[in-house]
């Protein structure tokens, strides 16, 4: 079978050529590119809009872009932006519906013509944020059909991670700075005296069908063995963790802890860790109406659980206390997300803790509270 | 795919209270699949949105049926529907009721306020086969007799004992005056070989599971119905969440076993 093809490399005018194909297929590229101050995801129409010889540097609350001496295209860290915005997107009409004169009402499913996606540039941690979020919208016994359409036509072409952040901790949430089954096409890119360029690992039919269209030659020992110590050498160089316990249960009784008081006095409640995580699936509905009256939309968007509202019952919200909405957030991402979908709804890509206007570290709290929860038990 | 509401037509409106009507529908076209009692749908009142509502009657016994407290924007618009009106529902949505466990063994139904709604289709299947179960019990409690819903009804009812209580009495009133739980001093039933089932406010299911078990029945054989925010009824909105709990694909039917260290954590 061809998804073990042997690996390939690409030089810069192969990557050129890659998303010339894609874009030839009628696909809409999606990739890093550097704009207002940040390495976001847009459409991208050649490679040229690649973030070549830029990085970031990252600390709690911190984003900053550095210029980089190896030109390299992949060494970020995750942005503001995770592959969501456009599998799960901010906004998303589910349905419509119209009231006829004789007053019957006719509903009419939403089944927009969506682009067919070529992500690249899809960092490990990410690629495992997608298989998650494939879980949780498509894996149960309903399935979200916008999510499913979208991801099914989508292609990603991954690129390992060989330049983690500070706030990066992959690694101990069970991920890797390489990348997981699951891509069409791997990159490794590889920057040193024999030029720049990318190694490529094949993981499904499609993704050899795309590399035969580019050129490409066979690996050669010397950009296998630098790419794969690159890899393993940013496994070593993570600038955070979680602390190396079964957070399940360590949640899942850290529930009366002292430190959500803490928590709590530094939170904004803002919701920005919600927005910028990569599993977070969280949505409201909104019914919106044309000014006859006669004609509604229901739209699907993004929402947090740190919004007072997302809990309202009668009578008020279940979750006032900032207390409590932190806790809802961080026990659901570590703890609870195992038992409704079995799997850890984090994957260590440190968005939530660069992009908190006030800092707070996921890795920071999670250690008080098994500090907190190591004195009870003295 | 995408859960799209299905067009139903308002065949009867029966107003309940101040403030509750009783809506009961024929679909449009296609039919929904049958409800079980302790289900739910989601109710669409036009330009106005979606809510979870458990059905207070099922095409199985006597058409679906919908009990409505008029609370809210969306609430208020299905309240004032009107006989030939058409609104938009789907489901039916988590789990049910689970009577068959009380076969052969006695019954003890407690409802507080609206959660008399999703539990009256259950008493209906109950009283369908009074042979199934040893003594069928019903105990309703309301703020005030004009919070009381289908009175008339409920006083047909052949059960073993069937009681209502009121918070606070009005002057026509020469029923029982306090909580729920103070009925079931007279209600007949063996604790040991009892099955419960309780809806009302999160309060009331707290004391009514509580008084239960101290009685002596087993707890994993008290069912409540829950109530969380929902928005999607699908399982990806994340808004029902208890806990480990997903309301709308684990309930909002639970045992009391599953559901009483969640509702003992303030916030959660």
């Amino acid at each position: 079978m061809t998804a073990t093809a042997a690996p390939a490399v690409l030089d810069r005018k192969g990557l050129d050529a890659l998303v010339a194909a894609l874009v030839a297929q009628g696909r809409t590229v999606v990739g890093p590119t550097v704009r207002d101050g940040a390495v976001v995801l847009a459409e991208l129409t050649s490679a040229d809009a690649l973030p070549f010889g830029w990085g970031v540097e990252l600390e709690a609350g911190r984003y900053r872009l550095v210029r980089r001496e190896d030109g390299a295209a992949f060494a970020h860290s995750a942005g503001p932006q995770s592959w969501k915005n456009f599998l799960h997107p901010p906004r998303e009409r589910l349905w419509s519906a119209d009231r006829k004169p004789d007053g019957e009402v006719v509903f009419g499913a939403e089944e927009p013509a969506d682009p067919s996606y070529a992500f690249l540039g899809v960092r490990p941690c990410d690629l495992r944020a997608i298989a998650i979020q494939d879980r949780v919208l498509t894996g149960g016994r309903f399935e979200d059909s916008g999510y499913g359409r979208r991801r099914s036509g989508a292609l990603l072409i991954a690129a390992e991670c060989t330049e983690p952040g500070a706030t990066c901790f992959c690694v101990s949430t069970g991920g890797g700075p390489a990348a997981d089954p699951g891509y069409d096409l791997a990159l490794t890119e590889v920057v040193d005296e024999h030029g720049h360029r990318f190694l490529v690992r094949v993981g499904s039919e499609e993704g050899a069908r795309l590399l035969e269209q580019v050129p490409h030659r066979a690996a050669d020992p010397v950009t296998e063995d630098t790419a794969r110590a690159s890899v393993e050498g940013a496994r070593d160089r993570m600038g955070r963790s979680l602390p190396p316990v079964d957070l399940h249960t360590l949640m899942g009784s850290s529930l009366d802890a002292d430190r959500w008081n803490d928590v709590a006095e530094r939170c904004l409640t803002c919701g920005n860790c919600t927005m910028v995580c990569p599993t977070c699936f969280c949505t409201t509905t909104e019914e919106v109406t044309d000014l006859t009256g006669d004609h509604t939309e229901r739209w699907q968007r993004w929402d947090s659980c740190f919004d007072l509202d997302f809990s309202y019952l009668h009578g008020g919200p279940v979750r006032r206390s900032a207390r409590s909405r932190y806790r809802q957030w961080l026990t659901h991402k570590l703890s609870t997300w195992h038992d409704q979908f079995g799997t850890s709804g984090c994957v260590g890509c440190g968005r939530c803790i660069a992009w908190c206007p006030v800092g707070i570290d996921i890795t920071e709290e999670v250690a008080a509270l098994k500090a907190e929860s190591e004195t009870e038990t003295d | 795919m995408t859960a799209v509401p299905v067009p139903h037509r308002v065949i009867s409106r029966r107003p309940e209270t101040a403030d509750t009507v009783t809506l009961r529908f024929e679909p449009v076209g296609r039919p929904l699949a049958d409800f079980l009692p302790g289900q739910f749908a989601m109710v669409h009142a036009f330009g106005r949105g979606e809510i979870p509502v458990s059905v207070s009657s099922v095409q199985a016994t006597g058409g679906l049926a919908h009990t409505v407290r008029s609370v809210g924007a969306v609430s208020d618009g299905l309240c004032a529907a009107r006989v030939g009106d058409v609104v938009g529902i789907r489901g039916p949505y988590g789990t049910s009721w689970e009577l068959q466990r009380a076969r052969g063994r006695d019954v003890v139904i407690v409802a507080g306020g609206i959660g008399f709604a999703p539990l009256r289709p259950l008493i209906l299947g109950a009283l369908a086969e009074p042979e199934a179960y040893r003594r069928i019990n019903v105990l309703i409690g309301a703020r005030t007799p004009s919070d009381l819903i289908a009175r008339a009804e409920v006083a047909s009812w052949a059960t073993a004992y069937t009681g209502v209580t009121v918070d606070q009495p009005e002057p026509d009133w020469r029923g029982d005056v306090g909580v729920v739980t103070q009925l079931l001093g007279r209600a007949q039933f063996e604790p040991e070989e009892t099955t419960a089932f309780v809806c009302g406010p999160e309060p009331m299911i707290r004391a009514t599971a509580r008084e239960l078990i101290q009685h002596g029945v087993p707890h994993d054989r008290v069912q409540v119905s829950l109530e969380r925010n929902m928005r999607c009824a699908t399982g990806h909105c994340g808004h029902c969440q208890l806990g480990p709990v997903l309301v709308c694909q684990a309930g909002p039917v639970v045992d009391w076993a599953h559901a009483e260290p969640l509702l003992a954590v303030r916030e959660l």
